[in-house]
C-alpha cells in the first residue's frame, strides 16, 4: 500500500477523527449507542454512503457549477441514504425501526458533506472512495466505543447477550441505568476526547 | 382542543427537546454556542426556519407524496405510494425555504441578516430542521400539530443553545485541564443539562 492511501484511509482513525476533532456528525453518534447492533448498523450505512457520495461528486466534479454545488451534493446524497433506508428496511427492519429518522438524518450528517465538499470536489474518484470509507470508519469506531460500553455497563450485554449477569436475573451485577440515557453520551465522548487530547496534545485547543 | 397544541408545545419544548434529548443539530450546537448573541442569532433562525418548514412538509406529504395522497389529481393516481421519495423531497423543501428565507430578511431586514450573516444558509444542514421533519412524518401530524411542533422544538433547541452559551462564557474564568479545554468541557456541560431536562420526562398538561 502506498503512502498516500494509507494516510487517506488511516488519518481519519487518530490523529483526524472527524468526531473529536473535526466535531462533525454527532448528533447520530449520541442517539444510536444505546445498543452495539444499532451503532453497527448505523456505521456501516454512513461509511457506505461516505464512500459512494465522496465516489459520485468526485466523478461529476468538474461537471458541478460551483453556485448550486450544495444542492447537487445534497441530492447525491439524499439518493443514496434513500437506497439505503430501503436497504434496511427491507433486510434489517427490526434495527431499522429503532434507527428511527436517523437513518435519514444521514443526509444531514455533516461528515458526508463535509467530506464532499472538502475532499471530493477536489480530488480523483478512486482516492476520494478510499478517504470515505477512512472517515466513516473514524466515525464507526467513535461509535462502536461509546455503544460498547453503554450497552456493557447499561444493561450489562454486548449485542444482545448478556456478559455481567445483572441482578434481575439472579447476577451480581447492578445495572447502570444513567447508561441508558442521553447525557451519559455526552460525558462519554467528552472524556474520550480528554483522552485523546492528552495523549496527542497537538489536538488541544488554543485560547 | 387548545389543551391538546398546548400539551405538544410543551412536550416539543422541554420533553423532548431536540438538542439535549435527541442530539439533533449538535454541529452547529456545540461550535456556534461561544457566545451568546450568535446563539441567539442562529436559536432566532432555526425558530423561523422551523416553523416554516414542518407545516410545509406536512402539506406537500399529505398532498402528494403519501399511499392515495395523488388521488384528488385524478382517480387512477390513487394507488401511487410516492412515500420513499421524502427524503429527498423535504432536505429540497427545507434548502429551498432557507434560501428564500434568506433573501426575504435580506430585503426586508437587512439588520437582521448581517446579524445572522453565515449561519442563515447553514441552517439548511441543520439536523433540527429536517430531524423534526422526519419526526412529524413519523408521527404522522395534521397540518395544526406540524405547525405547533416546528415552532416549540425550535423554541427548545434555540433555548438549549443559548444556555449553553451563557454557560460557556462563564467558563472563560475557570481553571479547566489543558486537554479538556474547548470542546471536551462543552460536551460534559451539555450532559450535565441534559440530565437537568430528564427532570421534565413524563410532563402531561
Amino acid at each position: 500500500m502506498d503512502k498516500q492511501v494509507k494516510g487517506v484511509l488511516f488519518d481519519p482513525l487518530f490523529n483526524n477523527n472527524p468526531i473529536a476533532l473535526q466535531v462533525l456528525g454527532i448528533c447520530s453518534a449520541l442517539a444510536v449507542t444505546t445498543k452495539l447492533e444499532t451503532a453497527l448498523v448505523m456505521s456501516i450505512a454512513l461509511t457506505v454512503v461516505t464512500a459512494f457520495s465522496n465516489l459520485a461528486i468526485s466523478l461529476i466534479r468538474n461537471y458541478i457549477p460551483n453556485s448550486i454545488r450544495i444542492i447537487v451534493q445534497l441530492t447525491v446524497i439524499a439518493s443514496l441514504v434513500i437506497v439505503t433506508d430501503q436497504i434496511l428496511k427491507a433486510f434489517v427492519f427490526e434495527v431499522s425501526k429503532q434507527l428511527s429518522v436517523f437513518v435519514g438524518l444521514i443526509i444531514t450528517n455533516c461528515i458526508v458533506m463535509g467530506r464532499a465538499e472538502a475532499y471530493a470536489m477536489a480530488n480523483k474518484p478512486g482516492i476520494s472512495f478510499l478517504d470515505g470509507i477512512g472517515n466513516g470508519l473514524g466515525y464507526s469506531m467513535v461509535l462502536m466505543g461509546i455503544g460498547f460500553i453503554r450497552e456493557l455497563f447499561g444493561s450489562g450485554k454486548l449485542f444482545g447477550v448478556e456478559i455481567l449477569t445483572t441482578t434481575n436475573d439472579g447476577g451480581w451485577y447492578y445495572t447502570n441505568g444513567l447508561m441508558l440515557m442521553p447525557p451519559s453520551a455526552f460525558f462519554l465522548i467528552g472524556a474520550m476526547i480528554w483522552i485523546l487530547r492528552t495523549v496527542k496534545p497537538a489536538q488541544r485547543e488554543k485560547e | 382542543m387548545f389543551e391538546h397544541y398546548l400539551n405538544l408545545m410543551v412536550k416539543a419544548i422541554f420533553v423532548e427537546n431536540m438538542a439535549l434529548a435527541f442530539f439533533l443539530g449538535m454541529c452547529s450546537f456545540l461550535a456556534v454556542s461561544k457566545k451568546v448573541e450568535t446563539a441567539i442569532g442562529l436559536g432566532a433562525a432555526v425558530v423561523f426556519v422551523l416553523a416554516i418548514c414542518v407545516p410545509l412538509n406536512q402539506l406537500i406529504l399529505s398532498s402528494l407524496l403519501r399511499e392515495g395522497a395523488l388521488a384528488w389529481i385524478h382517480p387512477d393516481l390513487a394507488a401511487v405510494d410516492l412515500s420513499f421519495l421524502s427524503f429527498l423531497v423535504q432536505i429540497g423543501t427545507i434548502a429551498a425555504v432557507v434560501q428564500i428565507v434568506e433573501m426575504a430578511v435580506d430585503r426586508f431586514a437587512p439588520k437582521l441578516y448581517s446579524a445572522l450573516g453565515v449561519f442563515l444558509p447553514l441552517i439548511a444542514v441543520n439536523c433540527a430542521i429536517l430531524g423534526a421533519s422526519l419526526f412529524m412524518e413519523q408521527r404522522e401530524y395534521n397540518l395544526g400539530e406540524a405547525a405547533v411542533y416546528g415552532i416549540g422544538s425550535g423554541i427548545g433547541w434555540m433555548m438549549a443553545i443559548v444556555a449553553l452559551a451563557a454557560l460557556r462564557e462563564k467558563m472563560r474564568y475557570s481553571n479547566v485541564p489543558e486537554g479538556l479545554r474547548g470542546l471536551g468541557i462543552a460536551f460534559i456541560l451539555a450532559g450535565l443539562m441534559a440530565i437537568g431536562f430528564l427532570a421534565f420526562s413524563g410532563i402531561q398538561l
